[in-house]
């Protein structure tokens, strides 16, 4: 019996809904020179206010006004270009981006790449928030000093502690913050000249060991005992009088919680240290473990991570560090605060850090996320932990089933949020290892998987982060297209090594340019000198 | 919400049918079975204290748009203040660029697969490049203020010397930015500020100061221009002398939208620039809109010791097709964590994209123009102030947006001159009586290309009443 076209339809829509049909997909390909080598002399963008008849005859020449030897003597090189070609050139770059809207993203974890609800870009695009200026009056200001300061009740909620700031522009840049109310806690103590040593652990963020590092202190990383968790006694001989504190992540960046957590709190607080855990990726225990039962002095949140204000290529972001009564003072000025009915940022605040960035922060992601905690509510903020969770669990179950991968430490513990597999197996099989499989999953139309942050304690990692924003046919999908590539693997190992082969460009080449100063160029003039000019 | 399932649009696995199915294929009954990871005495057992849900979208829109709406805009009012963030005109075209879902969601997508996203970085990389003119620049992060901080740690790792001279015109919150990141005096390895002065007259720096402060002991000599009160300086290129005969490092602050009529940092000899981003097209955001970028020559030793991610332009198996690649990426803290300089995160991506759409449509004319009208508009909306009984300009007539505006004269505070001006519509300047009291009760102003004859002249009559 031939199909008809109605029961064809039905079965491919079936087996995609079961992950067993891989898209046919084709990034688009538009071969876009770079705009510096686009338009024509006198073209223009867009054409710019010019002084009034009246505004000139009163003060005269614009190049009298510059000093001496300051007016440029070479108009700077910039492309000449009409409007409409510039839209062109830069909606065919937004094409050849598969971000995370089009790209199922379930690949980048620690990521927590959830869906940022369209409504809330509508509200921060708007002049009511858009066009404020940092220095207006703060009575013109009501509005949002109110969102600024609920989000940050909602987040002492959510973490347990008393005091917050929404004033650093990142995830990282918030635990800095904590690096410099710690080291300010104890400068206040005159106990700085002692305490110069940070802990952390291999399996938290980067940053945790960077930013103490630029905040002056020695930093100490503890490894992994054998089923993954910080070996406990290595952080307890760790700890002595010159310890500041620590700066860790639970679950760390492998998804197992640590149920010993408060026992590594106890040991920083009974040598007069303080204790701070990462929180940039909350999302499996929101409304289920609060930073503060545990013990700690202090956490953050990534608001575009967990609470929903979308990536932008990399920011603007919003960090959101939370603290106890006994660290608030040290808290970055301003602070908002609520007399009466009305807000108002505090900068009266002596023992006050200082800054670490100017003005207010980056407030349009405290706008996205009240809006996102608004309509979850606290029900709604544990059933996207518990879906978090779910999806994570359901997805290991599928990922296990494949060849060539393996999930190191813990077993017969579940992970929370995350999983860092690794494909060790795989590269010894096949010669494929964690770079080629996902430089070939972009072929299927799924984003690139986060590998690991540096070192790769787990040999060949790939570490998926499925929040609640995914369907279960999106999970089956993106499993599906890990068993593609190892069934590939097995099977033809060199076709997945001259992956990608449905990109916007072939596989990159000239690869020493990123460690040769002869090779590389950070600019296309630096390019048109050092490369092309040789040629 | 009772007992009914909570079944959220962003949340599809929620329905409950879901839910059981995929409980079922794990062989649990409940997720409870995997909270048991945390133990018992670390689960929170109480309820958030958070509102419940406003769960239709049309309601929450009222909501917070009823919040948002509480506010005063800039585009309600006319915005006479700048201070570090700039109010200049948003052409539409960057908005739709970087308002396109794929770059407003993308994060850290591979090489392959956010081509476009890396392709954009370069070209503003590239333009900006032209603008300060260096063959270097960096990926941007946070504001002006930590990318100078940022300076200076680098200026100490590359000079090994460990005080860098700062003039005491400079931004004061810039200023507590930069001692943050340069760590208490008490600290062994921090990087120590000192200051040189300016000239109360023209509002530059004091070069015959900095000549008797500086020393071989400096890691670098930082400038501004135009400086915090809004003065061109004109010694830019004695200051990179003097600091080169001493061995240290000249770092320029620069605001870009000035360098189409402005001498660029990189002619001058400077070793560094860094500035914001923020006026090459970013609204506002209540100083949301700011970043900070570092551009430098091609020496690798720079290249070495700078904090930020560098790209550079590679090529692919098929000739004449270019990819980006990150350059050096064992420099950064992704690549060696304590090890590495500095730290890096996540910055601000989606404005190296507005600026690169930007500097594309303004190209040479256009920033000539914006800055030719700017320098224009700005001296008169001064001379129309200066004219005003008790209203005096103070410092030198070389400014390009920004000046200083004094109301001694009327017997008045800018506080109260601020408070009054609210009432005609008007966001009065910065006012700069704490920071700066050697100013009296001075304000600093901000006209930018925005405001046109007629906006000037409304707010010299203006000022006028509230200060009769």
């Amino acid at each position: 019996m031939t199909e008809t076209p109605q029961e064809k339809v039905a079965r491919l829509a079936k087996l995609r809904r079961d992950g067993g049909v891989l898209r046919d997909y084709r990034s688009p390909r538009y071969d876009e020179p770079f705009i510096m080598e686009q338009g024509t002399p006198g073209e223009r963008g867009i054409l710019v206010p010019l002084a009034e008849e009246g505004v000139a005859k009163a003060v005269g020449e614009a190049a009298d006004y510059i000093p001496e030897g300051m007016s440029r003597a070479a108009a700077p090189v910039l492309p000449e270009m009409s409007q409409y070609q510039v839209l062109r050139h830069y909606l065919r770059y937004s094409q050849m981006t598969l971000g995370m809207d089009l790209g199922s993203d379930i690949s980048e974890g620690t990521c927590t790449m959830k869906y940022s609800p369209k409504m809330h870009e509508e509200l921060i695009r708007g002049h009511k928030a858009a066009d404020l200026h940092p220095w207006q009056d703060e009575d013109t200001m009501q509005g949002l000093l109110e969102i600024v300061y609920d989000t940050g009740q909602y987040l002492k909620s959510i973490s347990g502690m008393d005091a917050f700031t929404l004033q650093p522009g990142g995830g990282s840049h918030a635990v800095y913050t904590n690096a410099c109310v710690m080291r300010r806690h104890f400068e206040a103590k005159g106990e700085l000249d002692q305490r110069d040593e940070m802990i952390t652990t291999i399996f938290s963020h980067p940053c945790d060991a960077a930013t103490p590092m630029v905040a002056g202190f020695k930093v100490i990383t503890v490894m992994p005992d054998e089923n993954g968790y910080p070996d406990l006694e290595a952080f307890k001989a760790a700890v002595s009088e010159h310890t500041v504190g620590c700066m860790i992540t639970n679950p760390e960046d492998t998804g197992i919680y640590n149920p010993q957590i408060d026992k590594y709190v106890e040991v920083l607080h009974d040598a007069g240290a303080l204790a701070f855990t990462d929180q940039a990726n909350a999302n499996g225990i929101l409304g289920f473990a609060r930073a503060r039962d545990a013990g700690f002095d202090a956490c953050h949140f990534n608001l575009h991570k967990t609470f929903s204000s979308p990536h932008g290529c990399e920011g603007p972001a919003t960090g959101a560090y939370m603290c106890t009564d006994e660290l608030a003072k040290y808290l970055p000025v301003p602070v908002v605060t609520k007399i009466g009915d009305r807000y108002h940022l505090d900068y009266d605040r002596p023992e006050s850090i200082g800054r670490v960035r100017g003005f207010l922060g980056n407030w349009m992601g405290v706008i996205r996320a009240y809006a996102w905690i608004r309509t979850m509510g606290p029900e709604g903020l544990k059933e996207v932990a518990e879906i978090s969770v779910l999806n994570n669990n359901y997805l290991d179950n599928l990922l296990m089933a494949v060849k060539g991968v393996s999930r190191p430490y813990a077993e017969g513990h579940r992970r929370l949020d995350q999983v860092r597999y690794s494909l060790e197996q795989l590269k010894e099989d096949t010669g494929v290892g964690t770079e080629a499989l996902r430089d070939r999953m972009v072929d299927f139309g799924i984003q690139s998987y986060w590998m690991s942050h540096h070192p790769w304690v787990v040999p060949e990692p790939f570490t998926p982060e499925p929040c609640e924003t995914y369907s279960k046919a999106d999970l089956d999908e993106w499993a599906a297209v890990i068993k593609k590539g190892s069934d590939e693997s097995y099977a033809d190992a060199q076709f997945v090594l001259d992956s990608p082969h449905a990109q916007p460009i072939d596989q990159m080449r000239r690869t020493e340019a990123m460690e040769d100063p002869g090779q590389w160029a950070f600019t296309w003039r630096a390019y048109k000198k050092k490369i092309l000019g040789k040629k | 919400m009772g007992d009914k399932p909570f079944v959220h649009p962003y949340i599809p696995n929620s329905v409950p049918a879901v839910k059981e199915a995929m409980l079922r294929e794990l062989g649990l009954s409940s997720v409870e079975e995997i909270y048991a990871e945390i133990p018992d005495r670390l689960r929170f057992k109480g309820r958030l204290d958070i509102p419940e849900p406003i769960l239709a979208e049309r309601d929450l829109r009222r909501h917070v748009q009823g919040l948002l709406d509480k506010n005063t805009s800039a585009v309600e009012f006319l915005n006479f203040c700048g201070a570090g963030c700039w109010q200049h005109h948003v052409p539409s075209i960057v908005d739709e660029v970087i308002n396109r879902a794929e770059f407003v969601s993308a994060y850290c997508g591979g090489d392959y697969s956010d081509l476009g996203k890396y392709l954009t970085r370069f070209e503003f990389n590239s333009m900006l490049g032209e603008l300060v003119d260096f063959d270097v620049v960096a990926n941007p992060i946070y504001d002006w203020g930590d990318v100078a901080g940022r300076s200076f740690r680098m200026a100490r790792r590359i000079t090994g010397r460990d005080k860098v001279l700062v003039p005491s015109s400079v931004s004061p919150m810039r200023l507590m930015e930069m001692r943050t990141l340069c760590q208490p005096e008490s600290m062994a390895n921090s990087t120590k500020i000192r200051f040189y002065e300016w000239d109360r007259e023209t509002g530059m720096v004091d070069l015959a100061d900095l000549k008797a402060k500086l020393d071989d002991s400096f890691a670098a000599v930082y400038w501004e221009n135009p400086s915090h009160l809004g003065t061109i300086e004109a010694h830019g290129a004695e200051i990179v002398k003097l600091a080169h005969e001493h061995g240290a490092l000249a770092i320029a602050g620069v605001d870009p939208i000035t360098l189409g009529v402005l001498t660029p940092p990189g002619a001058l000899g400077a070793d560094i620039a860094c500035g914001d981003i923020q006026p090459l097209g970013m609204h506002m955001h209540a100083g949301g809109g700011c970043s900070g970028f570092i551009a430098f020559r091609d020496d690798p030793v720079f290249a070495q010791e700078c904090p930020l991610e560098l790209y550079t332009v590679m090529e692919t198996a098929t000739l004449g097709q270019y990819a980006v690649g990150e350059a050096l990426p064992d420099r950064t803290s992704y690549g060696s964590r304590d090890q590495g300089k500095d730290w890096v995160g996540t910055a601000s991506g989606l404005w190296t994209i507005a600026a690169a759409v930007y500097m594309a449509v303004m190209g040479p004319q256009g920033f000539k123009e914006v800055g030719e009208t700017c320098v224009a508009r700005s001296h008169y909306a001064a001379k129309l102030l200066g004219e005003i009984p008790g209203v005096q300009v103070k410092l030198s007539p070389g400014f390009f947006k920004e000046f200083v505006v004094n109301f001694d004269g009327a017997g008045k505070t800018v506080a109260e001159v601020n408070k009054k001006l609210l009432g005609h519509r008007i966001f009065g300047g910065k006012d700069l009586s704490a920071d700066f009291p050697e100013l009296g009760q001075s304000a600093l102003y901000c006209v930018t290309e925005y405001y046109d004859q007629a906006e000037i002249e409304h707010l010299a009559s203006a000022v006028k009443e509230v200060t009769a």
